[in-house]
């Protein structure tokens, strides 16, 4: 490999590495979310969140019970007592008993399925979320959202966090900070963790496969290494008696 | 155990004696240049993602739904269901984005290093055929997942066509089968992505290297290596500057593609959606036509041209404009090598306004490429503070447009009136013996 090879393949790197930072920098002044899929406490008890909090109005329509079991090391009966509160059987994708036609009336649009919220919106959107529930009598559910201004989901979390006011800007409508006016069962930090275990979850469902992707793609890379290094020393032995 | 292979290749020649001569022809007696550099190995890289996209894209097929109402959830049921599906839609999601990234860079190489140039121009206009055929291939495809930026997109690209004064809205209703991307849209684009394309693809890459092999692969001194002294070690009437294809170059190849496969296993394993590059994140929500993502781009390998189309405003009560210019912008690509007619091939011995004029367009290549994916939009209030954004994205997009033509112009007027000072040209290769 030549000096030349070198500082092309250097730039070609850099220019790679240049547009993902920017890409990476496009959430601005979203919190980072903090989430771990090896971490699975936190994703069960991200489910349990979901399951007692969430499935009461959004369904999880790509995501089976039984598959949820298996990746998050739970049995069948676990699932079945402690999460499945729909009726639904082992092998069912997560369905809510919302009707749909009243959901629209009572909140003016159907909750959404929340199987691809995180790879349509990002982990950092979703916790970002989640923690800035504020009231707001304006709204017709009374709860407004810093991060999705003018949500019309009501904050069923409420209890767990407590209830956040609005400090506007002076002389302005923009919100500057939000403050806890009236604690909930959990303190900051806690339903922090609490709403950052809810993201993993959600970015679990998000994309099933990311749980096995990481471990198989070592292997093939390790492998492809032993293979790029004995395809390069083939490669000298039948170019020995040729000058370059 | 040998014998027996030994008789059935016979068995085989003995039948089909034109075999033989044919795998020599294109192969062992096929013999290129010695001194390939890096940029060499692109070709070889196109094709192998051509195959990973024929034959991931058989087993997506298998799984996929093409219907308006059920393409969105088959590509779920693929990522989650399917053995191993998500693998096979992560290597065929990938493999699109790295083969433009492979065509680019093995274009940019011809144009360099002069392999457009006599006699390989019936090379470089199957080599844009291609390209094009590419760009067909890749448009219907990223529409097939239905994601609401397939559909965004499908209307947005298919409604330049409408652009066209007095048989654009007609044109744009006849592409699509139905007054917005639909049922029918899905259907056709299906078809054409999985069977017509391909076909279309297949034909003109046997073309281009039938052509290629016709003539011989240029170099990255662009010196002819039929035209230098005869006799190597394996025969005494071809090239003295040329080894045999194979083995040579396939083991070279081999160590090419444990490279780029490395490069590509780490984004499909670890970053399959590469910050929402490869994957786009309003792809993630279902067509909708009621609900606009934020910002509508097309992927990013789209994006320095489509960044063209925006950069010409509407005149004289039509917005054609843009979209000529865009066909423009490929046709220029097309041309090029009535163009510039400039007699030394390599970079390496053209003149310093050939070189400096290259990095410009370079340049403006990227330019353009930050304005499509909106970059731009983004970075100039970071840079700047409160400015009127448009106003300048505008003026930046335009310089990097005129920038883009103008090299071409240039390069005609350069090359036309004799203006460039070419350094001596080598006789042979310059690693020869």
């Amino acid at each position: 490999m030549t000096k030349r090879h070198f500082s092309s393949i250097v730039l070609a790197l850099v220019l790679l590495l240049g547009s993902i930072q920017v890409a990476a920098a496009e959430g601005g002044e979203l919190p980072s979310a903090g989430t771990n899929l090896r971490d699975q406490a936190s994703l069960q008890r991200g489910a349990k969140l979901f399951f007692n909090y969430c499935v009461g109005c959004h369904s999880l329509k790509y995501m089976r019970y039984s598959r949820m079991a298996k990746d998050l090391g739970l049995s069948e009966q676990e699932v079945m007592q402690n999460l499945d509160f729909t009726g639904s059987k082992f092998n069912d994708p997560v369905i809510s008993h919302m009707p749909e036609a009243s959901a629209s009336k009572w909140f003016g649009k159907a909750p959404p399925d929340l199987s691809l919220e995180v790879r349509a919106r990002t982990a950092d959107w979703v916790y970002g979320y989640l923690n800035s529930f504020y009231l707001d009598p304006s709204r017709p559910v009374g709860w407004n959202n810093t991060v999705f201004p003018n949500a019309s989901m009501p904050f069923p979390l409420w209890e767990l966090q407590g209830m956040q006011t609005a400090v506007k800007k002076p002389g302005s409508d923009e919100v500057e900070k939000l403050e806890l006016s009236k604690p909930g069962k959990l303190t900051p930090a806690q339903y922090q963790q609490a709403t950052r275990d809810l993201t993993n979850f959600l970015e679990y469902v998000s994309e099933p496969a990311a749980m096995q992707r990481e471990r198989y793609g070592i292997w093939v890379l390790l492998f492809l290494a032993v293979y790029t290094l004995l395809a390069y020393m083939l490669k000298k032995e039948y170019w020995k008696d040729v000058h370059e | 155990m040998a014998n027996v292979f030994t008789r059935m290749g016979d068995w085989v020649i003995e039948r089909s004696p034109g075999m033989l001569p044919m795998y020599r022809k294109h192969m062992t007696e096929y013999y290129a240049p010695k001194n390939f550099n890096l940029w060499y190995y692109f070709g070889s890289l196109a094709m192998l993602v051509l195959v990973n996209q024929i034959v991931t894209g058989i087993f997506l097929t298998m799984n996929y739904n093409p219907s308006a109402a059920g393409a969105f959830d088959s590509v779920e049921y693929i990522m989650r269901d399917v053995e191993w599906g998500w693998l096979i839609r992560y290597m065929h999601s990938t493999g699109a984005s790295l083969f433009f990234v492979v065509v680019f860079l093995h274009m940019f190489r011809g144009m360099m290093y002069g392999s457009f140039k006599k006699p390989r121009e019936l090379v470089w206009l199957l080599g844009m055929l291609i390209y094009l055929a590419l760009m067909a291939e890749a448009f219907m495809g990223y529409v097939l997942p239905w994601g609401n930026m397939s559909f965004w997109g499908a209307k947005v690209i298919i409604s330049l066509f409408g652009t066209i004064p007095v048989i654009g809205s007609t044109l744009v209703q006849w592409i699509m089968g139905d007054y917005l991307p639909a049922d029918a849209t899905l259907n056709r684009f299906f078809a054409l992505h999985v069977i017509a394309l391909p076909l279309v693809l297949l034909l003109l890459v046997v073309l281009h290297l039938a052509a290629l092999h016709e003539v011989g692969s240029n170099n990255p001194d662009g010196v002819e290596i039929k035209k230098g002294p005869k006799g190597n070690r394996w025969d005494a009437l071809k090239p003295a500057d040329g080894i045999p294809f194979h083995p040579y170059y396939t083991v070279k190849d081999l160590f090419g593609v444990g490279v780029f496969l490395m490069v590509a296993a780490f984004i499909i394993f670890f970053a399959p959606m590469l910050g929402g590059w490869f994957l786009e994140h309003d792809n993630f929500i279902r067509a909708n036509n009621l609900v606009t993502p934020a910002l509508i781009k097309p992927v990013w390998y789209f994006t320095p041209f489509y960044a063209i189309v925006r950069m010409f405003p509407a005149m004289l009560g039509t917005a054609v404009w843009g979209v000529l210019a865009m066909f423009g912008s490929l046709a220029v690509l097309v041309a090029l090598p009535w163009l510039d007619v400039g007699t030394v091939k390599s970079i390496r011995y053209r003149g310093t306004g050939y070189k400096v004029a290259t990095g410009l367009f370079v340049l403006a290549f990227f330019g353009l490429g930050a304005v499509g994916t909106d970059l731009t939009a983004e970075l100039i209030p970071k840079l700047f503070g409160h400015v009127d954004v448009t106003f300048w994205e505008n003026l930046f997009g335009r310089s990097m447009t005129a920038i883009y033509f103008g090299y071409f112009v240039f390069l005609w007027l350069y090359t036309h009136l004799g203006w460039e000072k070419t350094k001596p040209v080598p006789e042979r290769v310059t690693t020869h013996d």
